[in-house]
């Protein structure tokens, strides 16, 4: 994967607030910017972030910063590490052809806490999404993150599973270089097990 | 390396909107950065303070906008460079001062960066700072993108210095809090010979004392400053028109509406149809620059968020200019092609040129749109705002709605602004009935508090957290102590400024750029004013209950109790639990308990699980905190709790 499949490539990163989601907005959009893209990043952070979605938009281009805030209808990816997030996401911005990759762990919104609502089980998750697009991922990262001790890796997993699905151009060489600066020193060895790991993952992964 | 002290000139980065602004500060050498946190702007405060020991600068968070401002202008008159930020709200703050400001001029470059927030995307109001500058007559920048950010930013200063006063950089939420590339430039030194000369002849305004009198000759000199600007403006390279000669449509626009108008303009296919004129200097506008664009076409489109500041100010303009430039069609805001609220985005852009151009125009294909939008509808259940696991708030907030429930006599709790904000919500058990500005809830409170003689016996308490204590709250508490006002103020103390992200604030012994200063004690300055204090752990539900209804009950006039628990989003707590927690599935009996499954249907902390199928309560691993609160509230004792060890 050298070149992009559209410019701007628009990418949605979504989720809910806590999950890391801007730092991972972040980190890719430094590994890109280094390659010599522009990047402009939207983020609703803030309020939002108690509990509430939170969603990056990602512009991916050779020529010119675009606006923070994809048209609807506009997305090319969604990342999602949560998946209602992924469903959210794809009513606004998405269309037929959408590409899909989602966390399969849920984050309970407090209506369903409460019980007021129901959160649908993953199979009619899937099978929602089977009526939107053929083109979905499923990885349970926050899992395979509970199992390295860190459930907030979930995001470097789903990073690593972005770069084995080769929509972008950037693999595991760029994603040290940019996480040697952004990751503390002594989490730098776990953040790139978690970046192999979501490569595999996304490599065994069943994706329709 | 600290990216924003980066020495490679020409290089290019990926920057925050925010970033870029403290960028463009340092590149201009700031000397003195101060500000009080506000969403979207506390990151350019933040930045500054990080790059503090490399650039030797003197950066603080202040008690509250308006002290801050008058910091950073001590530096201005003793002759350095010095920068304020805030966000929209702060302007109002700080607005008594400003006006003054603007009248006394400046010496040093001085710059006021105010983040509006169009949308309200983390406030609690839509406000305007684009008007402050037409009304003190102060001359108003606005950056188109994220390098605009940084280079106007540096020429802020300069501008200034040229103008002697203060020069507003408005910034807006979707440039402040988003990302894009930034070429930077060296990096200056800058004036650090600080020196207030005040000795001279007092209309000098090298050596003169700064004051605002005489004031109608001060005014005339501030009007000529703002003339001189409107010539500098004329020549901006920060006003740029991309687009054809003989455009059909003329898009008059500016700051992140830059972005949504160029990429509508791409979506729809219109770049040889409509030109895009992008104003960086929006007060006072250049007027040979607008008669020259203006005549370039007879329908202009005004693309701006929030109120119709640039329309306005155009069509007066035009009106002037009408007999040269002839009769103009304008859409905008005051037509409705262009919302009259909320944020823009490039859809609200397309929209209105589709309907100028007669276009049609389908975002999403409709069938898609349709399936998608009733799936996402049925299967994504809304996320309403909460507050975070483990939050003292929830646990404060509980024990606050349970004695006016106890006390049953329709006491009420008045708000202000902050993370327990939210406690208009559910989450916050719907506790708080009026909800304004910073510290206004203790004013309310002591108005209310003084209607006994009018037939008002309901208990009135009021909340406000440790930083808006500071910020704005003591004036209220003397004013209900003096008073003899009835009021109960609850101080929601978590040990920061937690929702704009743990700045610190004079409660605590640690300054912006971490050095150790004085610590200021609430409960000693709420005893000093007069007030009988108590304190409580919010997390020791029974000690907490007890004594609010203790002080509501058996105590009068202004009384405060401190409740007193560190954020869990705090450095210091984040991802250390303190229990382990777990429900025994032996005692939980679900629906027959009596207990109305109060834990997840009352309580609502994210780290419980209702689970319907097993018809018990569950912790939910991965978001659970250990705050133990809701072992605390399980009347049945189904919820445990066991101390973590510390590793």
């Amino acid at each position: 994967m050298s070149e992009l499949r559209k410019d701007p490539f628009n990418v949605i990163i979504t989720g809910v607030g806590g999950q890391g989601n801007v730092v991972a907005s972040r980190i890719l959009g430094n590994i890109l910017a280094r390659k010599g893209y522009y990047i402009t990043i939207g983020e609703t952070f803030g309020a939002t972030q108690r509990g509430g979605s939170v969603m990056s938009h990602l512009r991916i281009s050779k020529r010119s910063v675009w606006s923070p805030q994809i048209p609807k209808g506009k997305a090319d990816f969604v990342v999602a590490l949560e998946p209602i997030e992924a469903l959210r996401a794809m009513a606004s911005y998405g269309h037929p052809g959408l590409k899909v990759l989602s966390n399969t762990r849920p984050i309970y919104p407090v209506d369903v806490i409460a019980g007021e609502k129901v959160y649908p089980p993953l199979a009619e998750l899937k099978e929602a999404f089977s009526q939107l697009t053929d083109d979905i991922c499923f990885i349970d990262a926050t899992e395979e993150a509970l199992k390295l001790g860190i459930p907030i890796l979930g995001n470097v997993i789903m990073m690593g599973a972005v770069a084995a699905l080769d929509v972008l151009p950037f693999d595991t060489a760029d994603f040290r270089e940019v996480a040697v600066e952004s990751v503390p020193q002594d989490k730098l060895d776990i953040n790139m097990t978690a970046f192999e790991l979501g490569k595999t993952l996304a490599k065994r992964a069943t994706c329709s | 390396m600290n990216q924003l002290c980066d020495t490679r000139e020409g290089t290019t980065l990926l920057l925050m909107g925010n970033e870029a602004i403290a960028r463009g500060a340092l590149e201009a050498g700031v000397k003195v950065a101060a500000g009080y946190p506000g969403t979207p702007s506390s990151e350019i405060i933040e930045n500054l303070a990080r790059a503090s020991a490399e650039r030797d600068i003197y950066v603080e968070w202040s008690v509250n906008e308006k002290v801050a401002l008058e910091v950073a202008a001590a530096a201005s008159f003793a002759g350095l460079r010095s920068l304020c930020a805030l966000k929209q709200n702060g302007v109002n703050v700080a607005s008594d001062f400003l006006l003054h400001l603007a009248l006394s001029g400046t010496r040093g470059g001085m710059v006021l960066v105010p983040c509006d927030d169009p949308g309200s995307l983390s406030s609690v109001n839509e406000g305007e700072s684009r008007y402050f500058a037409k009304l003190l007559e102060l001359p108003l920048l606005e950056p188109g993108d994220f390098q605009e950010a940084k280079d106007m930013t540096k020429w802020a200063f300069e501008l200034s210095e040229e103008l002697r006063g203060l020069v507003f950089v408005r910034s807006v939420t979707r440039l402040s809090h988003a990302s894009g590339n930034v070429t930077i430039g060296p990096l200056q030194e800058g004036n650090r010979c600080a020196n207030f000369k005040c000795d001279g002849f007092i209309l000098d305004p090298e050596t003169g004392p700064i004051i605002t009198a005489p004031v109608p000759l001060r005014h005339s000199m501030l009007q000529e400053k703002l003339k001189k600007a409107r010539e500098i403006f004329e020549q901006s390279p920060f006003n740029t028109y991309t687009g054809p000669e003989k455009p059909e449509l003329l898009i008059i626009t500016s700051s992140a509406c830059n972005l949504y108008s160029r990429e509508a303009v791409a979506v729809l296919g219109l770049e040889k149809r409509v030109g895009i004129l992008k104003l960086g200097t929006t007060w006072p506008l250049p007027p040979k620059l607008m008669q020259k664009y203006l005549s370039l076409t007879d329908k202009i489109l005004i693309v701006e968020e929030v109120l119709p500041f640039l329309e306005e100010n155009v069509k007066v303009l035009a009106m002037d200019m009408a007999q040269t430039i002839g009769i103009k069609q304008f859409y905008g805001k005051i037509d409705g092609k262009i919302p009259m609220v909320n944020e823009m985005n490039p859809d609200h852009v397309i929209n209105a040129l589709a309907k100028i151009f007669n276009l049609s125009y389908a975002a999403i294909d409709p069938e898609f749109e349709k399936k998608a939008q009733l799936l996402a509808f049925a299967k994504a259940p809304n996320r309403e705002m909460t507050f975070c696991p483990g939050c003292p708030h929830r646990a404060s907030f509980w024990s606050i709605h349970n004695a006016l429930l106890l006390d049953n006599q329709q006491g009420f709790v008045c708000g202000d602004i902050g993370c327990y904000t939210l406690a208009i919500l559910p989450c916050g058990f719907s506790t708080l009935k009026t909800l304004h500005s910073m510290g206004s809830g203790t004013g309310i409170a002591s108005g209310f508090g003084k209607l006994t003689r009018f037939g008002m016996e309901q208990p009135v308490l009021s909340v406000c957290g440790d930083s808006t204590f500071f910020h704005a709250a003591i004036p209220a508490l003397v004013n209900a102590v003096h008073n003899r006002s009835d009021i109960l103020m609850v101080v929601l103390d978590n040990s920061g400024t937690a929702m704009t992200g743990f700045q610190p604030h004079p409660g605590l012994s640690v300054d912006a750029m971490g050095k150790e200063v004085p610590s200021i004690d609430i409960a000693a300055v709420c005893r000093a004013i007069g007030a009988k204090v108590a304190v409580s752990d919010p997390f020791d539900i029974e000690d907490t209950e007890a004594k609010i209804l203790d002080m509501m009950e058996n105590e009068t006039g202004a009384r405060v109790i401190i409740l007193r628990q560190i954020c869990a989003l705090s450095p210091e707590k984040k991802g250390k639990k303190k229990y382990e927690i777990t429900v025994d599935e032996n005692i939980c009996i679900g629906e027959n308990c009596g207990c109305n499954r109060l834990c997840t249907r009352i309580f609502r902390c994210p780290g419980l699980i209702w689970d319907k199928n097993a018809n018990r309560a569950k912790i939910d691993e991965v978001i659970c905190t250990g705050c133990g609160v809701c072992a605390s509230i399980c009347p049945a004792g189904a919820i445990k709790k066991a101390e973590v060890a510390i590793s």
